[in-house]
């Protein structure tokens, strides 16, 4: 009686946990439905090879090259901003500042990460973009750049934590080494710590192109709704996450080309994440080991 | 010779050590910046949105007119989400982390399923809009309701939970465990008597910290076709709603001024949920790691 009450529980857990595999297959199958009967009408070469993306307008093309332009667009100017902050705070913060310090300045800096990305997009339209314009008055309403720059303060925390987390795991005995040399803290930090802790960084930098690839509320809002094949970040342009959200908001039968086309974006984006997701599991694994 | 070399060695070593110090001030510069940014985003929310918060603000149904819109059935919605939310993926969550690590924690299949939720993890938010709005909308008949929403969010922030109920049950030392079952406790009875008492404040913590990531999402809730005009409260998970960040959108959205103004008032009612929740997930983890030594 009783091992058949263990069993039962143990049951129920397994079940649990097996739903997060029913998610994926859900994911996975969902996109897949949708995009197969997508290509059914459109060509698989004319998605990916046109230049021009408009499935709303009456003459409809489905390249989705301009989208992805966009969201590529945006995400460097992500990476421009993060990458540089982010390595130079964590460097700081793991070889200069004193533990005090850090312990307060480390939650504060990843509150950056647990803003609602709508109140980005709102900062980026209303406060970055008129900022912007008073120096570049070419700027667009709607306009790469300042979407940009907004999320590459939302990803500055993923970037500076993990790498810190990195450069902490990095033996003690490398640092030492390097001051017994007579290095300053600054060589050592460059020359010794920095590519000690290369794999950790490069995780954490994959993981923020993958969130930047995903983001959408901050370039929803700010970025515009106008696919356009260019890498001009002053221009109104459209991601794929912004596309999927306009086509979502507005009234588009369910059965409908316009609607499949939501999720032929939706599986590149995915496909996209996947492989940078793995790329930093499989470097993470590989860095776990070299330490242990 | 020897006094050259002496004299190059230094000149060496002071650039060395300019350097350093540029990059010492550099370095604290740029941490100081990072959250100076998030100063000038709080003051500038609070700057346009201060004035327009008020009783009737909070209490007023939706309107036309940017002066007399209120945040009524926003505030309720992300309310009956939160709640809902939290009934789907708390269960399930934390059975899942319980099962992954205390009962199949090695092998091929516990490795596949620990792969599996660091991918979902990674997925981005919209993609699960899609998956919520082709199964639970679309594929189960809930249409655009409470419940859609819900269990969208629910399957978002599964992963999140999954992780951080197995770093709570990783703090637990083993010799609890074996003390349980040396006095004859079954599997189950150690788990249930013993490992989650001991280690449901770090649960919570991470339960609490991914609700507050639920309440700020809007894209995936866009993507189901949550509506921005909800006219009513929602009277079950049946009906249709409107949460916070999809209300603030749908102002942004408007050129006018004022609907610009009352979205700054309502980023500062998301905001205060927000950082209420996560100062209670970091008091309760702190707290809780003050009191107990193992």
């Amino acid at each position: 009686m009783k091992n058949l009450h263990e069993t039962i529980i143990e049951r129920f857990l397994l079940f649990c946990s097996l739903i997060t595999i029913f998610t994926t297959l859900g994911i996975i199958g969902v996109l897949l439905f949708e995009t197969i009967s997508f290509f059914r009408e459109v060509s698989i070469v004319e998605f990916l090879t046109d230049t021009e993306w408009t499935p709303l307008f009456s003459a409809k093309r489905f390249g989705v090259m301009p989208l992805f332009a966009g969201t590529f667009l945006t995400t460097i100017i992500a990476l421009v901003v993060a990458i540089p902050l982010g390595l130079t705070i964590s460097v700081y913060l793991s070889e200069y500042a004193d533990k005090r310090f850090r312990s307060i300045v480390k939650p504060v800096l990843e509150v950056l990460a647990a803003v609602p990305t709508v109140v980005y997009g709102f900062f980026a339209l209303v406060y970055v973009t008129p900022l912007l314009q008073k120096i570049i008055p070419d700027l667009a309403g709607f306009n790469a750049l300042s979407p940009g720059i907004v999320m590459g303060i939302m990803i500055l925390p993923l970037i500076s934590s993990l790498s810190e987390d990195a450069l902490y795991a990095v033996p003690k005995v490398l640092r030492e080494g390097s001051f017994a040399l007579g290095a300053t803290k600054f060589q050592t930090a460059r020359k010794v710590m920095l590519p000690a802790a290369f794999s950790g960084i490069s995780v954490s930098i994959i993981l923020a192109i993958s969130r930047a690839i995903g983001e959408t509320m901050i370039v929803a809002i700010a970025a515009g709704q106008q696919p356009r094949l260019t890498f001009n970040p002053l221009v109104p342009i459209e991601t794929a996450t912004t596309y999927i959200v306009q086509v979502s908001q507005g009234d588009v039968p369910h059965d409908s080309i316009e609607y499949k086309t939501i999720f032929s974006v939706g599986i590149t984006l995915f496909v996209i994440t996947l492989i940078l997701n793995n790329i930093s599991f499989w470097l993470k694994k590989r860095y776990h080991q070299a330490y242990r | 010779m020897a006094k050259l070399n002496d004299k190059i060695f230094e000149g060496k070593r002071s650039s060395a050590e300019i350097a350093d110090t540029a990059f010492k001030f550099f370095g604290l510069a740029c941490t100081l910046f990072g959250m100076f940014i998030l100063v000038v985003l709080m003051f500038d929310i609070i700057a346009r949105g201060f004035h327009r918060i008020s009783w009737e603000f909070i209490t007023n149904l939706p309107s036309r007119r940017a002066a007399s819109a209120g945040i009524y059935t926003a505030w309720v919605g992300t309310l009956w989400i939160m709640v809902v939310t939290a009934l789907i993926a708390f269960p399930i969550g934390i059975s899942a982390g319980l099962y992954l690590e205390e009962y199949n924690k090695k092998g091929r299949f516990a490795n596949f399923l620990e792969i599996n939720i660091a991918n979902l993890a990674g997925v981005p938010s919209i993609i699960y809009g899609l998956l919520g709005l082709e199964i639970f909308a679309r594929f189960l008949h809930f249409g655009q309701s409470v419940l859609t929403g819900a269990c969208t969010l629910a399957l978002l922030i599964l992963p999140i939970i999954i992780v951080s109920t197995r770093e709570a049950l990783k703090s637990v030392p083993y010799s609890i465990r074996e003390a349980s079952y040396a006095l004859g406790a079954t599997k189950w009875k150690t788990m249930w008597n013993q490992v989650l008492p001991a280690s449901i404040a770090g649960i919570f913590t991470g339960v609490i910290l991914a609700l507050s990531r639920a309440i700020g999402e809007t894209a995936p809730l866009v993507v189901i076709g949550a509506l921005a005009f909800v006219p009513f409260v929602p009277g079950g998970v049946f009906d249709s709603f409107t949460v916070l960040p999809i209300q603030i959108f749908n102002w942004i959205s408007r050129p006018q001024k004022e609907f610009s103004e009352n979205a700054a008032a309502a980023i500062i009612i998301l905001l205060l949920i927000t950082f209420v929740m996560n100062g209670i997930g970091v008091y309760i983890r702190y707290t809780w790691q003050k009191k107990i030594k193992w």
